[in-house]
């Protein structure tokens, strides 16, 4: 476990007068200040407006007002999600400097709960990454070290909370970018089941994959930002139509009598180090109570095939709206085709284009039925082995990330290479379930490894009761 | 065979594309208004303007209002979904259109033209419009040439229903006859006021010639046509046009063309460099509708009686014909109802009829003469007691008045309605007026009677009845 | 090399996405894209004739909402993000005829 106070401790510390919101952000911020320029974790920080908001916060507590679950607690926004009047990039020159007129859910969400924003989190450009060094901006380092990314593209968000810039943080996840980096350092991260949490105002990459989810130290802060993030939002079509579950009540119950599935055909790349923890951690359970029981999941090996199909083709089409017409950065030209043009291979990165052209190509007329529409069927097999894993497991255990930290540079040669970062996460996208990392203990190079919790739709009250556990034993 | 106007042995083909918006208070997938004539994006919401993050949510009443079209076009509602239609374009904010792909809403229904040729309607899919482009510094506000554009993206997102027929019209004037009943379904549901000239239908042909006989034509998209009349003279066009190619050796490129009013001739559009390829994909934003049975047997039981049904009742209650102008008429004036009071205050319908067709072009739905007052005027008509011409007349007096008793009015003005015998006198006169006239008429030159008419209208001082008159003059010839 | 696509095929799709790139860069996507479909390829052979597509994760039907207005965005604001507007409207350079 961390140094740092947790989201739940300064809530009640600040809602009791113990602490005051200000005291807590200052904290903070000379956190950032410390080591900010080091590890670059924002691309914003909004020191000013997090003052405000806390001394605003210590006014109407001090009148006797309950100002929310998350009293005073400083979170970090990846800077994908909209937040009114406050520059969102999502690590692009094309939306440098764009400022959007409206908040996403989640953002008004946190507010309401008394949470105070300290900032923008860098990502790989539009959350296509597992390292955040495709960002425009220049790429976040891993807290823990320096030479080492921190996964992605939820890089800056996880970098945030591991260096105690922020209590908690929110990410996104679409193949991992949430598991990834928690797993690389060292910290929790969720990806809820899809449609808990609402999209709108998450700036889209692949909208039948993309969620939004927490990054913190502990389970319990975890399982409270799921729960006050989570529930039915009437701006979003795929919005499940349920209140927000409980969790954080789950926590104490412990995995007595539960069924924890081990993969049998595990895809190969993990290294021996992970492995090694993924087995302590399977001991662990068994030792708490729990029953170890082998799943097949005979279609995952083709998980990433459908997923770098199924991804880039939707992302093709969310993107296409930067055209420089309305928001952004245009490069003029006389004619709106070479405006078009010119203003994305200028804006957009590589791994971006990349995406976009392979995406495109995916969906093209000859090819559809080739690559996306057959894309859409190995998912159908991957949810079907999951459904039948899981008639017999309450959750699945497998390592979140093939390997600890790697060095800058050591993936981006080929891309292929780093999406295998991928290999383990990617599945629980395809299907819409919920998964979690916990960090459980270290392996090369004293860097942190993480163990992938999977569950069932809607079965995130098991997949906490086992992450509790695992917190307990790492 | 049918007189379509092209020159004989050819045959036209036609197919109606016709998009309508829907009535709603607001867009299809967001809440900002839905209103014509407002202040330049001032009804823009992050849906409409596609920011980033922004999500669509069906709008409840639009799928009501697409769901009454097609139950009033004799289509079944099926479980649909919605697509994305990818490509660029400055007025389509997010770079695709969510529109219905191959699973619309409504499928396989058809329409009756007045004279009962049956057009079907292949599909009424749901889609969202795109915004609107104005065109500047080049000539005449086309795109050609134009320096700049300035988009308006108050239109984007309000709701359509593309209506797809079947290629089974058969001459232009059926076209326009298609269009015309289409808009009146439409607003007799309520769904649209479906007005072309304002753009809230938008009426796309696609036109093919063939002989007889022979396999379909290539066929041609005509587009920019703003008005039923332009319907029928682009497709009269552009079937000529086709066939002035294949006659002398050419073939048709399959393409758009756009109709242009002023030269009265279709033209290509620029060649495109790639055809566009829309990349449809399932619509991740969007889950399935799928209306369940009661909402669908609720919509079609509250569906008013509709134009072909009104047509076929007012027919029935004048005795006039069904394909008549008049009863067309008064059915699209909505008039039909005041008809039917008319004969429930003991009037008789089908003079009533012809003077609701005749004097009533102003009036609207309500007209103003309560009906028992023109029932009286009928009544005195069919009774012999005022002639037509006596009755217009009154029936004038009346109208100013907005009432009246048209007994009391014929009396003032001395109208009374001459015995026959008394006629057969005038005609007396008048043949011994006209010898040289009824000579000829009984010779059988009809023109004659012309100048009879008038001189025994004249000796009777406008109070015979011309069509007694008429009558006798013929009986009296023997024909 | 595989040659699943060519760089005549990239230079297409390049076009077809409205991304301006160079010819080098086309050489060197293609033959990126190209390694990725060869990796891509293992799902070939599986047998999907009686598989349904699975595109959305949580089935849901019939999401409706109320047709009532919503307060709307201020112009100014959205305006004032554009990168070129003018009498209210956004302004683009002419489109050379793609018309829709």
């Amino acid at each position: 476990m961390s140094n740092f106070t947790s989201a739940i401790s300064i809530a009640q510390n600040v809602a009791s007068g113990a602490q005051s919101a200000v005291s807590v952000v200052e904290e903070h911020l000379q956190r950032i200040s410390q080591r900010e320029e080091e590890v670059h974790a924002f691309n914003l920080v909004t020191s000013t407006e997090a003052r405000e908001r806390a001394a605003d916060l210590d006014a109407r507590i001090a009148r006797g007002e309950n100002v929310g679950p998350l009293a005073g607690v400083p979170i970090a926004l990846k800077d994908n999600m909209c937040t009114r009047g406050v520059p969102t990039t999502c690590s692009s020159k094309i939306l440098e400097g764009w400022k959007p007129p409206y908040n996403a859910t989640v953002v008004d969400k946190l507010f309401a709960a008394g949470a105070v924003f300290v900032g923008k989190t860098n990502l790989d450009e539009f959350a296509m990454g597992s390292s955040t060094e495709n960002s425009a901006f220049g790429p976040t380092r891993n807290p823990l070290d320096t030479s080492r990314v921190p996964g992605g593209s939820s890089g800056g968000s996880a970098a945030a909370v591991a260096a105690g810039f922020a209590a908690v943080s929110l990410g996104s996840d679409t193949g991992g970018s949430i598991r990834q980096p928690a797993a690389l350092c060292g910290v929790v991260g969720v990806k809820p089941t899809y449609g808990l949490v609402s999209r709108y105002g998450l700036v889209a990459f692949a909208s039948s994959l993309d969620q939004i989810g927490p990054f913190s130290h502990s389970v319990a802060d975890a399982a409270l930002l799921t729960e006050i993030i989570a529930g039915h939002d009437p701006m979003d079509s795929t919005s499940i139509p349920k209140p927000a579950p409980s969790l954080v009540s789950v926590l104490g119950r412990g995995v007595e009598g539960m069924r924890i599935g081990r993969v049998a055909d595990l895809p190969e790349g993990a290294d021996a180090d992970v492995l090694a923890r993924l087995d302590a951690a399977f001991i662990a359970l068994e030792k708490a109570g729990a029953t170890i029981v082998d799943v097949k999941l005979p279609s995952l090996s083709y998980a990433l095939t459908a997923y770098y199909l199924i991804a880039p083709a939707e992302a093709s089409s969310n993107l296409a709206r930067y055209d420089g017409v309305r928001y952004g950065n245009r490069v003029a030209a006389n004619d709106m085709n070479t405006m078009y043009a010119d203003t994305r291979a200028v804006g957009f990165g590589d791994e971006v284009k990349r995406r976009i052209m392979l995406g495109t190509y995916a969906l093209s007329a000859g090819y559809y039925d080739a690559y996306y529409g057959k894309a859409l069927k190995v998912r159908r097999l991957i949810s079907n082995d999951f459904a039948a894993a899981y008639a017999n497991a309450d959750v699945i255990l497998t390592p979140t990330s093939p390997t600890v930290a790697f060095p800058f540079g050591a993936k981006t040669d080929d891309p292929l290479t780093m999406y295998l970062c991928d290999i383990f996460t990617i599945p629980t996208n395809l299907a819409g379930h919920p998964a979690m990392s916990v960090p459980f203990g270290t392996g090369q190079a004293n860097m942190p490894v993480g163990v992938q919790i999977l569950a069932p739709t809607l079965g995130e009250e098991a997949m906490f009761k086992v992450a509790a556990v695992l917190e307990g034993a790492a | 065979m049918i007189d379509n106007g092209l020159p004989e042995g050819w045959e036209l083909v036609v197919g109606l594309e016709v998009h309508v918006e829907l009535a709603t208070k607001t867009k299809l997938f967001s809440g900002s208004p839905n209103r014509f004539g407002d202040e330049p994006n001032t009804n823009i919401d992050p849906v409409t303007l596609g920011l980033p993050g922004a999500l669509p949510v069906l709008n409840q009443h639009a799928v009501e209002l697409a769901m009454r079209i097609g139950l009033a076009l004799n289509c079944t509602v099926k479980p649909s979904t919605f697509h994305r239609k990818n490509y660029f374009y400055p007025d389509l904010s997010k770079a695709y259109q969510i529109t219905q792909y191959d699973e619309p809403l409504n499928v396989d229904g058809f329409l009756m033209l007045p004279g009962g040729v049956r057009i079907g309607v292949e599909r009424a899919h749901m889609e969202e419009d795109t915004g609107k482009s104005t065109h500047f510094g080049g000539a005449g506000g086309r795109i050609h040439g134009s320096e700049y554009s300035l988009i308006d993206f108050n239109r984007a997102g309000v709701p359509l229903v593309e209506i797809v027929s079947h290629p089974d019209v058969r001459t232009a004037e059926q076209a326009r006859q298609y269009v015309n009943e289409l808009r009146a379904i439409l607003v007799a549901v309520g769904a649209s006021d479906a007005k072309m000239e304002e753009g809230s239908m938008r009426c796309d042909a696609n036109v093919s010639v063939r002989k007889y006989g022979a396999e379909l034509g290539t066929r041609c998209e005509i587009k920019n046509v703003n008005s039923v009349r332009s319907l029928g003279k682009a497709i009269e066009y552009e079937a000529r046009r086709q066939i002035d190619v294949l006659e002398t050796g050419g073939t048709i490129r399959q393409e758009t063309r756009h109709w242009d009013e002023t030269d009265g001739r279709t033209h290509t559009l620029r060649a495109k460099v790639d055809a566009n390829d829309y990349r449809y994909f399932l619509e991740p934003d969007l889950v399935m509708l799928a209306p369940d049975a009661e909402w669908v047997e609720r919509v079609r039981a509250a569906l008013p009686v509709l134009p072909a049904a009104r047509r076929t009742n007012l027919a029935v209650l004048t005795g006039a014909e069904e394909d008549s102008e008049a009863v067309a008429v008064v059915v699209e004036r909505g008039q039909d109802t005041y008809i039917e009071e008319v004969k429930n205050s003991g009037g008789d319908p089908g003079r009533a009829l012809v003077w609701v067709q005749q004097s009533f072009a102003e009036e609207g739905n309500a007209p103003r003469l309560p009906a028992k007052d023109l029932a009286a005027l009928t009544v005195l008509e069919r009774d012999g007691k005022l002639t037509a011409t006596q009755a217009k007349t009154v029936l004038g007096d009346m109208l100013e008045a907005g009432g009246g008793d048209p007994a009391a009015i014929a009396a003032t003005k001395g109208f009374e309605a001459l015995d026959t015998s008394v006629i057969e006198g005038f005609v007396d006169e008048g043949i011994a007026a006209q010898p040289d006239a009824w000579a000829k008429y009984c010779a059988g030159e009809e023109k004659a009677m012309g100048a009879l008419v008038g001189t025994i209208m004249k000796l009777s001082k406008g109070k015979a009845d011309g069509k007694v008159v008429t009558a006798i003059l013929q009986q009296r010839r023997g024909s | 090399m595989s040659e699943r696509l060519s760089a005549a095929d990239v230079a297409k799709v390049a076009r077809m996405a409205r991304l301006n790139i160079s010819a080098a860069d086309v050489e060197r996507y293609t033959q990126q894209l190209d390694g990725m479909l060869d990796h891509f390829a293992d799902i070939d052979n599986l047998q999907l004739a009686n598989v349904q597509p699975m595109t959305q994760p949580f089935p849901l039907v019939n999401v409706l909402r109320a047709d009532v207005e919503q307060p709307c965005l201020d112009r100014e604001e959205v305006l004032g993000a554009a990168p070129a507007a003018e009498q209210g409207r956004f302004r683009v350079p002419p489109s050379g005829g793609e018309d829709e």
